[in-house]
């Protein structure tokens, strides 16, 4: 008992107390910055080097990257010449909508999450408490690790009231990781049919919004992104918990009255 | 047979091609010599012309040596063959998925059953419609769990056949998790494109999975990186087997209801993988390893900061582990549950720690090592009680054998040479033509084989991906075996094996 006593004090505490102002090394690849300024002339390194082909360059020879597929391997600010694109060490990317997943050429502030675009009913029935039913569609384990962080001693979102439950019955929503394989696409839709309405949908990692790299696989079935409406793109691969915790609290409390 | 090591570029035409008669006959003669002798890797590859080119790669663990054979089936040809499952269980899988993928039928097989229904299955089926293990009986119950589990996990369909609260037995359907690794491999893209591919194939295996590929590709591509570089990447390695293993035991004391093991073991994972991050920005080493040389040198400071973040965990590690392996409440459930003996261990082809903790030593690093393996040995423990306790404690042992290790590493990375190991410097090449390699790397479940091959152009046509699961999902349903169907879920988590893995 004293042992047990003496662990728990040189543990000490472990949580972090604001999920909110952290701030992550300057080596971790989070939200990519574009600066507005001409590239070298007809560079294309970064759209060549980049494995999920999230790069776009316009014929007025703008760049804009695709957080949705995006893995943030960083092999784009790398390739580039000029350093116009850089990985900053902001972790705030979850956004309500598809759109605001691209990064355009002058965007190096932060993401703005539109509140608008939640639907209103998110914050009058979950604000308080959202319990959550996560499906592995073909993840490979990385979010699904990432998304247990959120509950750990370290993160630990239950003190938001937001917690994954073990039946759809009693969740409020849906977190699906992995790129939607074919054969969990039933298993996925039962899922969803049997959770009770109002209810959400939340895609985590690069997999589960565009299929990342298994984009063009012919073993996926992502029927279901496109029938559904979705309420908060999670980027990465693997998000990090504090990019989906803060995702999550500005979808349930930080609406706008 | 032709012999070759870990890592070597085989000529495809020095590989010997038999008739498949012979082909079995020598197969079965190379395995009944010894029990360090298991197949690593056996697959088909469909050439231009339609035949199927099937290679079976054998490993002997006492003298670090591969052995391979070939034999060719013609498109038009009978594609009914004698099985070696018959003789050799651990063969089952293989015979399987040759079946499911290129409608090769093996005639006395125990049972020729889907692994992972890919959409263009040659036996058509779909996951919808698999073959269940039944039994009938006024006595039995059928419990079916899945493929959504309780917890935030990946899918599969447990079966258990009980009586009473005792299985019978438990059969694990899989396949939920099939995105196509393989095929998307052999894609004509980019090797940074097939890099960050093979980060995906288990991301608690980041660094076991991109290691065994990445070195594949340098094979094929004859680049050697610095001693340096080696070093850090079995630093990677190591420190992802201790970050597994801490969450693992975490998990199994919070599923015997040890709360204070499973928090304060949940909070010592958190430094292991954020050193990740501060090494190369990501928490599981995604972006880490790549052709050639690695993007993010294991500085000075961050040698410093790995250094005291593993003293720091230490401390309280001690402690921990010590006092976790003393309560009887623990104990009480560990001991004598879910025993898998050697001898069942050795019929099913168990490796790694499964192996290891069924008191069959099977470990890469010690039998087949590559790059500072060879230089530097790592201890390797075996247990031989083949229950949860010996799974759970092999682990501890294996922590403290990875931190002497990786310190030992860190003396050796002082003066080692950085010569020819920049990222900034390297140049893709082309890979050598009609060629094979066969790359193995001990990740913390145990044996990862990836097999490449290349045409007479150089271009990749066939990557075989072996996650150490493969095998291992077999030990966990015989571990359930005169069980209680309630002390499933410590024996999962005492093997914690990999879906995506498995299901590619």
């Amino acid at each position: 008992m004293i042992e047990s006593l003496k662990i728990w004090k040189q543990q000490g505490g472990q949580t972090i107390p604001d999920v909110t102002a952290v701030t992550l090394p300057e080596i971790f690849r989070g939200r990519p910055s574009i600066k507005a300024e001409a590239c070298a002339t007809g560079c294309t390194a970064c759209v060549d080097v980049c494995p999920v082909a999230a790069i776009t360059l316009s014929s007025a020879g703008t760049v804009s990257l695709d957080l949705g597929p995006c893995v943030f391997c960083g092999e784009c600010a790398d390739a580039c010449p000029t350093e116009k694109i850089t990985f900053t060490n902001d972790y705030k990317t979850a956004v309500p909508t598809r759109e605001a997943l691209v990064i355009h050429e002058g965007d190096v502030g932060p993401v703005v999450f539109d509140a608008d675009a939640v639907r209103s009913e998110i914050s009058e029935y979950f604000g308080g408490s959202l319990k959550l039913r996560q499906v592995s569609a073909a993840g490979c384990n990385s979010c699904e690790l990432e998304l247990n962080a959120c509950g750990n001693v370290n993160f630990d979102m239950g003190r938001f009231g937001i917690e994954f439950v073990a039946s759809p019955r009693h969740a409020d929503g849906v977190v699906i990781s992995g790129p939607i394989s074919l054969n969990m696409s039933v298993a996925n839709d039962v899922c969803f049919d049997a959770i009770p309405d109002p209810r959400i949908v939340i895609l985590t990692g690069a997999c589960a919004i565009t299929g990342g790299i298994f984009e063009n696989s012919p073993e996926l079935q992502r029927a279901f992104v496109q029938r559904h409406h979705v309420d908060l793109y999670v980027p990465g691969c693997p998000p990090h918990p504090l990019t989906f915790v803060n995702g999550v609290l500005q979808l349930i409390r930080k609406r706008k009255s | 047979m032709l012999m070759f090591s870990n890592l070597d570029v085989v000529a495809l035409d020095a590989i010997p091609v038999v008739s498949y008669g012979t082909f079995m006959s020598s197969v079965l003669d190379y395995m009944k010599a010894h029990d360090e002798r298991h197949c690593v890797s056996y697959f088909g590859v469909r050439a231009p012309s339609g035949d199927l080119h099937c290679y079976c790669v054998l490993a002997d663990d006492a003298t670090s040596q591969l052995a391979v054979l070939s034999y060719h089936l013609a498109a038009s040809g009978a594609m009914l063959l004698p099985s070696l499952s018959a003789h050799y269980r651990a063969f089952h899988i293989y015979e399987r998925v040759l079946w499911e993928n290129h409608g090769v039928q093996f005639s006395d097989h125990p049972w020729l059953k889907p692994v992972r229904y890919p959409h263009d299955a040659a036996h058509g089926a779909t996951i919808d419609e698999y073959p269940f293990f039944r039994i009938d009986g006024g006595e039995v119950h059928e419990v079916g769990v899945g493929p959504i589990h309780a917890g935030v996990i990946e899918p599969g369909h447990f079966r258990f056949q009980c009586t009473g609260e005792d299985v019978v037995h438990l059969e694990i359907k899989l396949g939920y998790q099939h995105r196509g690794v393989e095929r998307l491999m052999v894609e004509p893209v980019s090797t940074l494109r097939r890099t960050v591919l093979a980060e995906s194939i288990a991301g608690d295996t980041t660094i076991g999975h991109t290691w065994a590929f990445v070195n594949s590709m340098q094979s094929l591509s004859r680049v050697t990186v610095s001693d340096a570089v080696e070093i850090e990447r079995a630093i990677a390695l190591e420190l992802e087997r201790i970050a597994i293993h801490i969450g693992d035991l975490s998990a199994l004391n919070l599923d015997v209801a040890y709360q204070l093991g499973s928090s304060v073991l949940g909070a010592l994972r958190t430094p292991m993988i954020n050193f990740f991050q501060w090494w190369c920005g990501n928490r599981f080493g995604k972006g880490l390893l790549r052709v050639g040389a690695d993007r993010f040198l294991l500085t000075p400071a961050l040698q410093d900061r790995l250094r005291t973040t593993l003293d720091d965990m230490e401390r309280l590690y001690a402690r921990i582990s010590t006092k976790m392996f003393e309560l009887p409440s623990v104990l009480a459930r560990f001991e004598r549950t879910g025993i898998v003996t050697a001898e069942q261990a050795h019929i099913i082809g168990a490796v790694g720690m499964a192996a290891r903790s069924s008191g069959v030593r099977r470990d890469v690093r010690r039998s087949h090592p590559h790059g500072v393996y060879c230089a530097e040995e790592v201890q390797t423990h075996v247990l031989h009680t083949g229950d949860v306790m010996a799974r759970a404690y092999l682990r501890k042992l294996e922590i403290d054998s990875s931190l002497v290790y990786i310190r030992n590493l860190l003396d050796r990375i002082r003066t080692a040479s950085r010569d020819n190991g920049t990222f900034e410097s390297y140049t893709p090449r082309a890979l050598a033509p009609s060629s094979m390699v066969v790359s193995m790397v001990e990740g913390w479940r145990g044996e990862i084989v990836h097999t490449s091959i290349t045409d007479e152009h150089g271009t990749l046509i066939h990557h075989g991906v072996k996650d150490p699961s493969m095998h291992n999902w077999f030990a966990l349903a015989l571990s359930l075996r005169g069980n209680e169907i309630s002390d499933f879920p410590i024996c999962n988590k005492s093997y914690d094996l990999s879906y995506c893995g498995h299901d590619l």
